[in-house]
């Protein structure tokens, strides 16, 4: 418990820098902000797109159903995983029956969430992230700190520096078009020796049995036309119903990710290419546990935008890497606790509960209130620290008794002028880390009120 | 197995309440110009709009764009080429494509995006394995938005079909924009008419 907290402080120990992350990330929110203001009807398309999901969400079984009929005649082999122990099993099983050594992988959260790589670099098999973002975090070795712009948090130098040791590029070379240029050889390369490609999924559609992958670089499709064998990896909430969804759905997400009126490269696939094979993996990992909890399944309507966290004043100013989770930010921090309520309970608490969130997705989900909602849960279950909770407790039982609040009160307001700051700044005292207390009146408006009163 | 499963864990799991799934206007409105949004969208997204009057001087367009071409591919027979595609045996062969020249369309006026479809380019890498792509869009074919887009095209029909909206791109340093991420450096559009070209 509390790991945000104490990463989080960690993360702005580097006040610049902190400055620096919270900036990149607002200008991403301002250029969203400039895009959507473009389209007259963007507030429609956000309710279209949040009902279509309830949509989805009412009927996923069917829709399910009806995507892998299409798929199979589509010529798609289609496999399904409960867990991510399954998912990784069934990509390793596809991969050494074609006897994959290497194999180029497009951004996808979802393997991320399953640890494929780990587990495929276990089996002797080369792994190799192609987004450039993804690359580079790879080759540091640490996860994303962002579902968009995985490297959000690292500065041009530190990549420079990276390269030098990975690729070979001049020292203290920081220049992004001289860094972007090696990345382009050393993955072309890649692309073109790969045995196998996998990539995520954006959109899975019911109707034709396809799935649709957007990117910006283009990697995925460089990686799924030049490899014999493709698979895409999904999870089960991917599904839309019909092709003219895509209409609503490709006008939101870049603009709400990056401020682009649309990702370069918006890919259909259908069906495999001449003697090649296509395969599809569809993924529950708790998604189906998720459908179950009322309060929460709205957070299954994700497109994984990103816009939450560009806007969420904690995110911003704590980074990804404090969640300690694949997603991070206001999205991760309700997905996480139906995931492991112990591990991830502290997260509901790293929101403001400002609403800016909610005010941005584009699945118009009620993120705030689903913090708010899970802040309750974690409470009831006993997830609280020990010392807010026993706070918390003494609040309470004061607060139910009138005389005993008027004592303390006054007691108080002489006590906290008098006092050394030892005694009221220390480890009970969690709201006085990082903040001041205010200064106390000279008398409670009780007593004020008596005063006024009898003077009129 | 897991199938059952989880189609069983959705069943019990899911809303109760029916949520009808919604119509989709198409937001289109009558007055706008196209061709002009088009093009303005497509420069801002790094793409360079060339408009030809006669498709017949499409050749002469691409050597005063690139001087010294380098290897040009194309599935169109009225552009002289260096790689015969239909022999090509290993798509990996296309790394060597400087100029890859496709047909492509409809176009999108909201976005500058053109939709391209496996049967344009005989090989599905080559619109991302060239260095500069090349595509020709009949300006009668552009659209105003998705929703137009989607209606026009059958995304199924092909086996491969992908709306491209500009050079290969990336943020991913500092959020610094850097063209000519894994994909084309460039992206040239050539408005001609179609119907002479055939
Ligand atoms: S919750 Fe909404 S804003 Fe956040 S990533 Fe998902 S779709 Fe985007």
């Amino acid at each position: 418990m509390m790991e945000h907290a104490q990463k989080a402080s960690r993360f702005i120990e580097n006040e610049s820098r902190t400055d620096w992350h919270d900036a990149s990330l607002w200008f991403i929110r301002t250029k969203r902000d400039r895009v959507a203001h473009n389209i007259p009807e963007w507030e429609q398309l956000r309710e279209l797109a949040s009902q279509i999901k309830d949509n989805v969400l009412a009927n996923l079984d069917a829709y399910l159903e009806q995507f892998e009929a299409q798929a199979l005649k589509n010529g798609v082999k289609v496999h399904w995983a409960a867990d991510a122990e399954a998912h990784n099993r069934i990509v390793h099983d596809i991969l050494a029956g074609h006897g994959v050594r290497r194999l180029v992988k497009s951004k996808s959260m979802l393997t991320e969430e399953c640890h494929l790589n780990e587990y495929l670099s276990r089996q002797g098999i080369e792994v190799v992230d192609t987004d450039l973002g993804e690359r580079i975090i790879q080759l540091r070795e640490e996860p994303p700190s962002h579902i968009v712009m995985p490297a959000i948090h690292l500065k041009k130098e530190e990549i420079g520096e990276l390269f030098y040791e990975k690729l070979h590029t001049e020292k203290g070379a920081t220049d992004p078009a001289y860094l972007t240029e090696a990345a382009r050889r050393h993955l072309r390369e890649k692309f073109v020796g790969a045995d196998a490609a996998i990539t995520g999924v954006n959109f899975a559609v019911a109707e034709t049995g396809g799935v649709v992958v957007c990117t910006n670089e283009g990697n995925a499709d460089m990686g799924v036309h030049l490899a014999p064998l493709q698979i895409h990896c999904m999870g089960i909430e991917k599904i839309i119903p019909r092709a003219a969804d895509l209409g609503v759905f490709t006008r939101l997400l870049a603009r709400s990710a990056t401020g682009q009126p649309v990702t370069i490269y918006t890919s259909h696939y259908h069906r495999p290419g001449p003697g090649r094979e296509m395969h599809i993996v569809i993924v529950d990992n708790g998604r189906s546990a998720q459908l179950g909890r009322p309060d929460f399944r709205n957070s299954l309507k994700c497109i994984r935008c990103g816009a939450c966290m560009n806007t969420c004043p904690v995110y911003r100013r704590s980074g990804g890497h404090s969640y300690g989770y694949t997603i991070p930010g206001p999205i991760g921090s309700i997905l996480t606790p139906g995931i492991d309520l112990k591990k991830y309970g502290d997260l509901p608490f790293a929101s403001s509960l400002c609403g800016s969130c909610s005010d941005v997705c584009p699945v118009r989900i009620d993120i705030h209130q689903q913090l708010y909602r899970w802040r309750q849960v974690v409470v009831k279950e006993g997830g609280l620290p020990l010392v807010k909770r026993l706070v918390l407790n003494g609040a309470a039982w004061m607060l139910s008794r009138p005389a005993v609040y008027g004592f303390f009160g006054k007691l108080m307001r002489k006590a906290m002028r008098r006092l050394p700051r030892r005694f009221l700044y220390n480890r009970f005292n969690e709201w006085g880390k990082g903040r001041e207390l205010p200064e106390p009146p000279r008398q409670s408006f009780n007593e004020w009120h008596k005063q006024n009163r009898s003077r009129s | 197995m897991s199938r059952s499963a989880i189609i069983d864990a959705i069943r019990r799991n899911k809303p109760a309440a029916p949520a009808p799934l919604p119509g989709i206007p198409v937001f289109a409105n009558d007055g706008a110009d196209m061709l002009e949004t088009f093009i303005a969208t497509a420069e801002t997204g790094g793409s360079q709009v060339i408009r030809i009057s006669d498709s017949r001087d499409i050749g002469t367009a691409l050597s005063i764009r690139f001087p010294d071409a380098g290897i040009i591919a194309s599935p169109l027979l009225f552009i002289d080429t260096h790689i015969n595609l239909e022999a090509v045996q290993n798509p990996a062969e296309l790394e060597q494509v400087d100029i890859a020249v496709i047909r492509g369309g409809p176009g999108v006026a909201e976005n500058g995006a053109i939709w391209i479809s496996e049967a344009d380019c005989m090989h599905r890498v080559l619109p991302f394995i060239c260095q500069h792509l090349f595509v020709l869009l009949d300006p009668a074919g552009i659209v105003q938005n998705m929703h137009q887009a989607y209606e026009r095209i059958r995304i199924e029909k092909q086996g491969f079909g992908v709306f491209i909206a500009g050079p290969s791109k990336t943020a991913d340093i500092e959020q610094s924009l850097v063209t000519g991420a894994q994909a084309a450096r460039s992206l040239t559009i050539f408005l001609t008419a179609f119907s002479d070209s055939k």
